[in-house]
């Protein structure tokens, strides 16, 4: 049985729109409209899609904050909204821009509160939290105030607060968001550890690509309320056709791009810095970036390169347009 | 192993015993009372601030009645029974449920979603979050200025007087805790209502702790038996004091603050619950 079932679910917000000086209008927002899809436990699925699309939206009418407008939500058996507090138990939530910790008490401090409203008893959160403590790394802030943690820590704390209760599925929204390098890191290989082995079905909402690329084997693109795009992550690159592109810095000046042979399926994109920097986008279906080099390096020593992801928001935008011709 | 020596041990308790609902309550309760003092220096100037608040309304109140000699026909002492009624009575509603006023910053901040995906009542932890412990300044004086309006008015005392004395101040609370509830559930409405808000809960104080009969007589109606204000501590003190209320508020309804409380607190519960829906139905 899908841990996550939602069909046809719709929401629209009225809007009041001004018109003139005095007199406002009744305007309606479809912020999310007809939306299908299921999760099955254990699944990681990411959720993007460019701000405004409508995922904070599903992400209210699936943990229970927010009523559908119309369709059918079920989420661990639940219906959401009525039976919101049921619902908690069984789901973790972290938003990422708030916390659900006490801002003024030591880190430590608030997992006996969290323990509680779960009514767990100590014998049941303690080894728990101790566990999630050790994953974490929290030991060496847990007694700091939330307020002084820095934001890593701050989010590994609220990460380690959502799953106190071991949910079956954790919704997070931008759990990575303003995080540096190595917190994101530890974050992800925490999920993913979690995910394997207790089962726990993870939903993520990211702008970061390698978020996807790290935790998730199933992507959900959400464009203007609707599901543009369901399926493993290669294939979204498949279907938006993304190319990686390569810059490399050159030993010595070339000033012609001509002087490259380069292979079918690369194109040279440009010249800066004198003929020292050239960057050439290439098809990552058809080449490796090996080969690419290999081609470059034949014409001119390379000092230096870096290789640069498509990013999600210019996926959705690729498979925005390739949706609608 | 740093992490575990770090965490303390729940000493004497039972690792196995289940959550009760009292359990949770204090540990809730005293969550709050540890964030407040984590600040101590601002803890004790809020608490000081508090005392000086309420030092100032009685001294607003000295003034008029030291220059009228009788103020809506009372006393300086009966005065002060009034007064010290209704302090005791908002100070505690205030300290239970006095930040449901800033409810429109908890709304525009999404607090109030973290608070809908916790198994708990959002109105119980909401009165747990905001238990402000500096707002006990304002108690110790509220209890002082009762003290001794008890000990200088005159009281005839007999055990029905007891009875109401002590009913009055915890009916009291319950009347203003619901009209701060209700003052935060009109806010899911009135996103800046504030200040509209405020008027009830801030100017509710201000009507119940002054002498009725000093009010204009459609406010003493008004303020008796739509806003219960005066029945929670003027009208009792009538009782109390064997007077005459004036017109808009009769000696009878020293013992409508109960039932005002009981019918008050249950529909602004139903209004919280409203509230509530209309927040899950319509989004932030």
């Amino acid at each position: 049985m899908p841990i996550i079932n939602v069909e046809n679910l719709s929401r629209e917000f009225q809007v009041m729109e001004p018109m003139g000086r005095f007199r406002r209008r009744k305007k309606t927002v479809h912020a999310v409209r007809g939306i299908h899809f299921s999760v099955e436990p254990g699944e990681a699925v990411g959720y993007i899609g460019a701000n405004g699309a409508g995922k904070s939206t599903t992400i209210k009418m699936l943990t229970g904050v927010l009523v559908p407008s119309s369709g059918q939500v079920s989420v661990c058996g639940f219906n959401p909204v009525p039976q919101r507090k049921a619902l908690a138990r069984k789901i973790g939530v972290v938003f990422g821009q708030r916390s659900q910790l006490w801002w003024d008490l030591p880190l430590q401090d608030s997992y006996p509160i969290l323990g509680a409203m779960h009514r767990m008893p100590e014998a049941d959160w303690r080894p728990r939290f101790r566990e999630l403590a050790e994953q974490m790394d929290l030991g060496a802030f847990l007694t700091t105030p939330v307020r002084q943690l820095s934001l890593g820590q701050r989010m590994r704390g609220e990460v380690a607060a959502a799953l106190l209760h071991r949910p079956e599925l954790v919704i997070l929204d931008e759990p990575t968001i303003g995080l540096d390098m190595i917190s994101k890191e530890k974050l992800r290989q925490f999920l993913d550890a979690e995910r394997r082995k207790n089962g726990t079905t993870l939903l993520l909402t990211t702008h970061d690509m390698s978020d996807i690329q790290r935790l998730c084997q199933r992507v959900l693109v959400v464009d203007d309320g609707a599901i543009a795009y369901d399926g493993p992550l290669t294939g979204l690159a498949d279907v938006a056709g993304a190319v990686r592109t390569m810059v490399v810095d050159l030993a010595a000046p070339v000033h012609s791009a001509d002087l490259f042979l380069l292979p079918d399926g690369a194109v040279h994109e440009g010249i800066e810095a004198d003929g020292i920097r050239h960057s050439v986008s290439f098809d990552p279906r058809r080449l490796s970036a090996a080969t690419v080099l290999a081609a470059i390096s034949n014409t001119a020593e390379v000092a230096d390169l870096s290789l640069h992801e498509p990013d999600i928001e210019h996926l959705v935008r690729e498979l925005y347009g390739s949706a609608r011709r | 192993m740093a992490s575990s020596r770090a965490i303390r041990s729940g000493a004497g308790r039972d690792p196995q015993a289940p959550v009760t609902n009292l359990v949770l309550l204090r540990l809730l309760v005293s969550a709050r009372l540890r964030s407040q003092l984590a600040y101590r220096g601002s803890f004790l100037s809020d608490v000081a601030g508090q005392i000086l608040l309420g030092l100032t309304e009685f001294v607003e109140l000295y003034a008029i009645v030291h220059n009228v000699s009788s103020f809506g026909g009372m006393t300086f002492a009966q005065t002060l029974l009034v007064f010290g009624l209704a302090s005791v009575a908002f100070a505690l509603g205030d300290l239970l449920l006095g930040e449901t006023d800033s409810m429109s910053e908890t709304i525009r901040s999404g607090k109030l979603e973290v608070l809908l995906v916790r198994p708990l009542p959002v109105l119980l932890q909401l009165a747990t979050s905001d238990f402000q412990l500096r707002r006990v300044g304002r108690l110790i004086f509220a209890l002082a200025a009762l003290a001794a309006a008890l000990l200088f008015a005159d009281i005839t005392w007999d055990p029905v007087k007891v009875l109401l004395a002590l009913i009055t101040p915890l009916a009291g609370a319950a009347i203003f805790c619901a009209l701060f509830l209700g003052a935060g559930a009109m806010q899911f409405w009135i996103l800046d209502g504030r200040q509209f808000a405020n008027a009830f809960t801030y100017g509710g104080r201000y009507v119940a702790s002054m002498p009725g009969a000093a009010l204009f007589f459609p406010i003493q109606i008004f303020f008796t038996f739509v806003i219960p204000a005066t029945l929670v501590a003027y009208a009792p003190s009538l009782v109390i004091l064997d007077l005459d209320g004036p017109a808009g508020i009769p000696v009878w309804t020293g013992w409508l603050g109960l039932p005002a409380a009981v019918v008050l607190s249950g529909l602004m519960l139903l209004l919280w619950r409203a509230a509530i829906k209309k927040y899950t139905g319509a989004g932030g």
